[in-house]
């Protein structure tokens, strides 16, 4: 009976517009081929990298600044290596990984904060509202990266006065996808906000609170639901964002550091030797950087355009 | 010679799920300053037919098969600058609602003596004044100072006023109104088709009068054609198809209109739907709903016979029509 | 209008002063000011009298009214990083910043405007998709990535242009500008690309989608349907009505792109406020970093008060319905 369910649910998928536009599309299936090899081989990278780039016990500075293996270097570290004998190859599977990480986990937390508040604001109004949708207004007059890396020289200046007892690099990770997440959640809350002011005066809303259904619960399952359309085409806008903020902050020293880099401090690294021309170190983890960014572009405009009902 | 000739005109459209027949081949006439009216139900083609005659349809949409004449010459073929400069010149138009289709940000002044020039050597000065004229033949109070305001400074029945002025400036034969009441209120809507009426005459202007009101059509047409699911239903002079239809469809249709000369209790309906592009049934398009069908309707398609004051699509005023079974 | 403009002007200084409190806290209470002062024997009554001297116990309304009141005059303090005032750091490189700024911007319109309005005039040409791609890849490439890529191929492959630095400058009461001399243009070439590249595909796009929208309207069909000719309907009518929301939104971009200088700067070692941005977040070298957040606050909220301004006067709408509003 299940598997008569999954069949039915398949079919709905495959007959739909939606999937028609997909397959109809070839940009944007070769978009979809490219993200899933990018993904399985970043979360695969334990099992395929020659080594793992966090351990500094893994570089050997004998094999520092190895071209590439089309550049004159050799098979073992393909890529070449960076200036402390870390293999590029790992490094960059791992380094995606983490960027990968970084943005659906930032994006994912932005979601959460922005919807409650939107829901919260929209449902209560009054002073609360007003309050809250200021904040998000001021918030939203700057751009989301300098509020990131604002958020950041917040927390190394707490470091540095021993406010905060941890050291920098240790939170690194933490603290950009909590940088990340606060610079983006007044667009999700206005967005829900304006959904859920729109429902709630419609009658089966007020149908509900009648009878006595606790608001929450409205909420969650009559209002919400139609708020998500429009936080989907968000959160695809924003994965891409996310990721190209953190590689910006990693590349500017103040995301993700050397010994935990991500894709931006790989880039950073190299950065010196170009015009040595030893462009290595910064090309391929840029290759990378741009094409993972342009796939997930790709699949939220395709994503963006099927679910737009005006242009059915 | 009709003003206006569209013989078997054919409107498609391809899409995802095949080839939809917006116009299945209309034919009709208009004579030099008559008022044809153009009734029927939404998705019936009446918009479309005003659009494939001055050459507006928006693609993929496309005329297939067919012609549109006027004034002896072709233009359902010409190039994209002949037909232009037909349009506005020799044909008019005046579309449903005034408010979107005027361009907020220039004043109807510049509107206006833009259209003028476009089609006349006027200079500047010229053409203020003759717009000056124009708005004060559609009513326009305090015409000069008017020039210089935007569109969103009027009322909804003046700006359909100043819309009839944009549509007359360059004298055309011919004007095409697609529903030019039906945006504005009710009491407004008798002094526009007045207007419409008298300025027409005035200037022998013959009128396309595309409508769903049939009030609008008894007061204003001469002839009228009935149009469903994309053909012509029923065409002849208004009095003879409003009071003697001899067509099923605008029986029903005449027969559902309120009146006051009547008693009813219950509004009649014909029963059914009209079917939509690309579900027309095989042979007579109303077949599935007429009371009179027969095989013969089931199997052909009808053409537009002869009746005594009317041209009507419907078997019943064929010669076959005794032989064929119920 | 009046009222419009009162309005906006309360909105206004809310908005700075919500700014100015966070560079106050940022000041106070990330940092120590005290500790940037001193060094580390100075005896701990010492550092409570120079507390004391400072009004670093006042209360903190006191506190804040007295912050803003030298923050108003430009006086941020000194840095912790390098003992300098930070007013006098900021001033010194602002017009580098500016300038880069504005000439990105400059770059943004002239091309992204012309490129939009043909891709929305023929969406289907080869010519149209070729841009599409192009903005896709603009859009989704990092500015950095951008700024690395033109070094490449201008400064380490043909060596045409400079890398780093702003070339020559002339100092004209204050302000320094690289305009009268050749190698000062020559270095604001590939900064000024690299941000501007980001604006000018947005620009595109929106300027591509408005002209696909707005000759979608019934005004255009009607304005067809009189037989307008096709320059008079595209670059006419079509184009004003594209532009009103475009150029408003443009001016928007301005303070964005005056922030995103931040990165180009850095790539590039442009000596502008961005730069000194970044170090001092290294650095956590608050007074620096609540001054330069003080006056990016300023600058957005001029901006945006501007282009509300210039909307105003561009659209006729608006005016009658304030007139409206008011009379009602």
């Amino acid at each position: 009976m299940a598997l008569g369910g999954i069949a039915r649910a398949w079919r709905s998928v495959v007959t739909s517009d939606v999937y028609y536009s997909f397959r109809s599309s070839k940009v944007t299936v070769a978009a979809a081929i490219v993200t899933v090899i990018i993904f399985a081989a970043c979360f695969a990278a334990p099992l395929i990298a020659i080594q793992d780039p966090y351990d500094p016990a893994n570089f050997d500075l004998g094999v520092a600044m190895r071209p590439p293996v089309f550049w004159g270097g050799d098979w073992d570290f393909p890529l070449g290596t960076d200036d402390q004998g870390r293999d590029m190859y790992s490094a960059i599977l791992y380094g995606t990984r983490l960027s990968i990480i970084v943005g659906f986990a930032s994006v994912l937390l932005a979601m959460a904060l922005g919807v409650t508040i939107g829901i919260v604001s929209g449902y209560v109004g009054g002073a609360t509202d007003a309050a809250l949708m200021r904040a998000a207004d001021v918030q939203l007059t700057f751009p989301a990266f300098l509020i990131a890396l604002t958020l950041d020289g917040v927390v190394r200046g707490l470091i540095a006065n021993k406010v905060l007892p941890f050291d920098h690099d240790a939170i690194a990770l933490p603290v950009i996808v909590l940088s990340l997440g606060l610079s983006f959640w007044p667009q999700y809350a206005r967005t829900v906000r304006g959904t859920v002011l729109v429902e709630r005066t419609k009658d089966y809303v007020n149908a509900a609170r009648i009878i006595g259904v606790r608001p929450w619960r409205i909420l969650w399952r009559h209002i919400l639901p139609n708020a998500m359309g429009p936080v989907l085409v968000i959160a695809t806008i924003n994965l891409a964002v996310a990721i190209i903020t953190e590689a910006t902050l990693s590349f500017l020293g103040v995301g993700m550091p050397k010994t935990q880099p991500s894709l931006g401090t790989l880039i950073q690294i190299g950065n010196d030797y170009l015009s040595s021309g030893d462009l290595w170190i910064t090309v391929s983890p840029g290759i990378m950087l741009a094409l993972l960014v342009l796939a997930v572009n790709l699949l939220g405009d395709w994503l963006r355009d099927a679910l737009n009902p005006k242009l059915r | 010679m009709a003003l206006l000739e569209v013989r078997d005109l054919k409107v498609e459209i391809p899409t995802r799920r095949g080839l939809l027949t917006i116009l299945d081949g209309v034919s009709f006439n208009i004579d030099p300053g008559e008022v044809l009216g153009l009734v029927g139900e939404s998705g019936a083609g009446k918009s479309i037919s005003g659009l494939a005659i001055i050459g507006l349809l928006e693609p993929p949409a496309r005329i297939a098969a067919g012609t549109v004449t006027l004034e002896g010459r072709r233009i359902d073929n010409l190039p994209r600058e002949e037909m232009r400069k037909i349009r506005g010149a020799r044909i008019g138009t005046i579309f449903q609602d005034p408010l979107t289709s005027l361009n907020p940000l220039y004043t109807i002044g510049r509107q206006l003596v833009e259209t003028i020039q476009t089609h006349t050597s006027l200079s500047t000065r010229q053409a203020e004044a003759r717009a000056v004229d124009l708005l004060k033949q559609v009513g326009i109070p305090a015409a000069e100072s008017r020039l210089n305001a935007y569109p969103h400074e009027f009322s909804g029945g003046m700006r359909q006023r100043v819309v009839i002025s944009l549509a007359l400036c360059a004298e055309p034969v011919l004007v095409i109104a697609d529903e030019p009441t039906t945006a504005l209120d009710v009491s407004i809507q008798a002094q526009i088709i007045a207007l419409l009426k008298r300025l027409c005459r005035e200037h022998r202007t013959a009128v396309l009068l595309i409508t769903h009101d049939m009030g609008v059509i008894a007061e204003t047409a001469d002839r009228v054609a009935v149009m469903y699911a994309g053909r012509i239903a029923e065409l002849g002079p208004v009095a003879a198809v409003v009071r003697r239809p001899k067509h099923p469809y605008s029986s029903g249709l005449m027969g559902s209109i309120p009146t006051v000369e009547r008693r009813l209790d219950k509004l009649p309906q014909i029963k059914g739907a009209m079917p939509r592009p690309g579900a027309v049934p095989k042979g007579c398009a109303f077949a599935p709903r007429c009371t009179y069908v027969r095989d013969l309707c089931r199997a052909e398609r009808p053409e537009l016979y002869k009746t005594e004051e009317t041209q009507s699509a419907c078997f019943q005023y064929d010669r076959r029509w005794e032989k064929a079974h119920a | 209008m009046v009222a419009f403009l009162l309005r906006r002007l309360f909105q206004a200084v809310i908005v700075m002063l919500t700014v100015a409190l966070v560079a106050f806290v940022l000041f106070n209470y990330v940092g120590d000011p005290i500790n940037a002062m001193v060094g580390q024997d100075t005896s701990i009554q010492d550092r409570e009298k120079l507390r004391q001297d400072l009004g670093l116990n006042d209360p903190i309304p006191v506190r804040f009214a007295r912050f803003v009141a030298n923050a108003a005059q430009g006086n941020f303090g000194l840095s912790f990083r390098t003992a300098e005032p930070v007013g006098r750091m900021i001033l010194e490189r602002l017009p580098a910043t500016l300038e880069l700024s504005i000439v990105a911007a400059l770059f943004a319109l002239l091309v992204g405007v012309p490129m939009g309005v043909y891709s929305g005039l023929h969406p289907k040409s080869v010519g149209s998709r070729l841009l599409q791609a192009v903005s896709l890849i603009g859009i989704s490439l990092p500015t950095f990535l951008i700024g690395i890529l033109l070094i490449l191929i201008f400064a380490v492959g043909m060596g045409l242009l400079p890398s780093f630095g702003r070339g020559d400058v002339v100092n004209l009461g204050g302000w320094t500008t690289g305009f009268f001399t050749a190698s000062g243009l020559k270095a604001l070439i590939m900064p000024a690309v690299t941000l501007g590249l980001f604006q000018l595909t947005l620009i595109m796009r929106i300027v591509r989608s408005e002209m696909l929208e707005v000759l979608r309207t019934d005004y255009i069909k009607f304005a067809r349907a009189r037989g307008l000719k096709a320059r008079a309907i595209n670059f006419g009518h079509a184009l004003k009505n594209t532009l009103v929301p475009v150029i408003t939104i443009t001016g928007l971009q301005l303070g964005q792109l005056i922030a995103f200088a931040i990165i180009t700067e850095t790539v590039f070692s442009w000596p502008g406020v961005g730069q000194l941005f970044v170090t001092s977040v290294s650095a956590a070298d608050m007074p620096v970093m609540s001054a330069y957040l003080a006056l990016i606050g300023f600058l957005f909220v001029s901006i945006n008060l501007l282009v509300d301004l210039l909307y105003f006067a561009i659209d006729p709408r608006l005016r009658t319905a304030q007139a409206a509003a008011k009379a009602s």
